[in-house]
């Protein structure tokens, strides 16, 4: 019992000090930039060329950037949905019934 | 060491992406677990990573409308999620976002309102705070009496006064196991609904609550229904947030992974959690960030962000604790049985 106090009281101050050490050495967020630079995204695979068309798309035609957004966000989580559901289907444990019935 | 910083086309920086990941994955566990969108907690983590607070809210929103869907997924498999209580809700909810934006744009034609937001926002949280503790406090005191259900012992039952309201139509929710008249969800997701548009918040913090102790949800169904919600009018904000040219897709896409495997874990614990074990959880998470924008209004700015990133991180721990205790559990009972 006295370990377990231990633990407890361990894990709330690093709790506590993690975050304020990170904030510390981090640095003030930085001014809102209006239009997206294209200049550095010029080598590069497909994943350079899909960044490169989105910061056209917001800088050329904000409608057609919402919809990919929008769109994009949708089929990104129901695909990693799927795929969590298939990977944690393999752990064994039943994911479809809870014993505690209360309120 | 520069692989650990990923550029972001839009905001046109780069960003330490593990970091994104650990957000998105905190968020992932908390949201899955008690039921909300989480944006109260993901913009200290954004500031502290040096992303533009311009982004920060829409980058949120459009997470969290991923994030939901994954939560969703998994809490519908539960049986968790009612989705005739869902799409009810989602109509007078966008109505009562929208009435309380415009609300705000009204006062603020008037003078500064942004303190005035903040305290009720303030006051709305020690309200629901005591409210879940006191509900806590009641329930074990029935317990303690002996005065107990069929689903255990209740402290607060507002919900069977409100269900005494017969207005047509009636509907039955299967999922939640009711049958009430289809304007009290609609009333009351609409007044949450507007809160939450005056205070500029997705609305889960007041929406979670609402469903428990005012529409009659069990805990679970009130935590999967409320994804759902969530995860409809998240989607709706990354749209409109795009439009104003708010929102930095790549992060989206890296925070998104992390949340999906915090979604898993915060949602498969609330398997073994007790609907009491949430309540309080939740209960504490809405005092910290009571605390924290008290901090704010007295610009003590660093000291709520550490208390809330604090909170994330314990809370965090608490659910994975959870997680993996009941299933390492259940996986030896299996095998106990199979022997």
């Amino acid at each position: 019992m006295k370990r377990l106090k231990v633990w407890i009281i361990a894990g709330v101050i690093l709790g506590f000090i993690l975050p304020g050490v990170a904030l510390a050495g981090g640095d003030k967020a930085s001014e809102l930039i209006v239009v997206a630079d294209t200049r550095v995204l010029t080598e590069g695979g497909y994943y350079t060329q899909f960044m490169h068309y989105m910061a056209d798309a917001y800088n050329a035609n904000i409608l057609v950037f919402a919809i990919w957004c929008t769109v994009l966000t949708a089929i990104y989580g129901a695909f990693l949905g799927f795929l969590m559901d298939f990977i944690m289907a393999r752990t064994g444990l039943d994911l479809k019934s809870r014993k505690i019935l209360e309120h | 060491m520069d692989w650990l910083f990923m550029y972001m086309p839009i905001a046109g920086i780069k960003i330490f992406w593990p970091g994104l990941v650990l957000i998105g994955f905190a968020v992932g566990t908390i949201g899955g677990f008690f039921g909300m969108g989480g944006a109260w907690m993901v913009t200290p983590g954004l500031n502290i990573l040096g992303f533009p607070m311009a982004f920060a809210i829409g980058t949120d929103m459009a997470h969290i409308a991923g994030k939901s869907m994954v939560s969703t997924m998994r809490h519908s498999k539960f049986g968790n999620v009612d989705y005739k209580l869902g799409l009810i809700m989602v109509v007078g909810t966008m109505a009562g976002i929208e009435i309380g934006a415009q609300l705000v744009m009204y006062l603020e034609k008037l003078g500064n309102v942004g303190t005035v937001v903040r305290w009720v926002y303030v006051v709305l949280l020690a309200l629901i705070a005591t409210l879940v503790f006191y509900d806590y406090y009641k329930a074990t005191q029935k317990k303690k009496a002996g005065d107990v259900g069929e689903h255990g012992a209740e402290g607060i039952t507002w919900y069977k006064t409100l269900h005494k309201i017969k207005i047509p139509p009636m509907v039955h929710f299967k999922a939640a196991g009711f049958t009430c008249s289809a304007w009290l969800p609609m009333f009351i997701s609409f007044i949450t609904g507007i809160l939450a548009g005056f205070l500029g918040i997705g609305g889960g913090l007041i929406r979670m609550p609402s469903l428990v102790y005012l529409i009659g949800c069990p805990t679970h169904i009130a935590v999967g229904t409320d994804l759902f919600e969530v995860m409809i009018s998240g989607l709706y904000g990354a749209f409109t947030y795009s439009l104003k040219g708010r929102i930095e897709i790549v992060a989206v896409f890296v925070m998104l992974t992390g949340a999906a495997i915090g979604a898993q874990i915060g949602t498969v614990a609330t398997k073994y959690a007790k609907g009491y074990g949430i309540r309080i959880a939740f209960g504490i998470a809405v005092l910290c960030c009571m605390v924290s924008i008290i901090l704010k209004e007295f610009k003590y700015g660093n000291a709520a962000a550490v208390l809330i990133l604090g909170t994330i991180g314990i809370i965090c721990a608490y659910i994975v604790k959870i997680m993996v205790e009941g299933a390492i559990h259940e996986l030896k009972e299996k095998k106990a049985a199979q022997a």
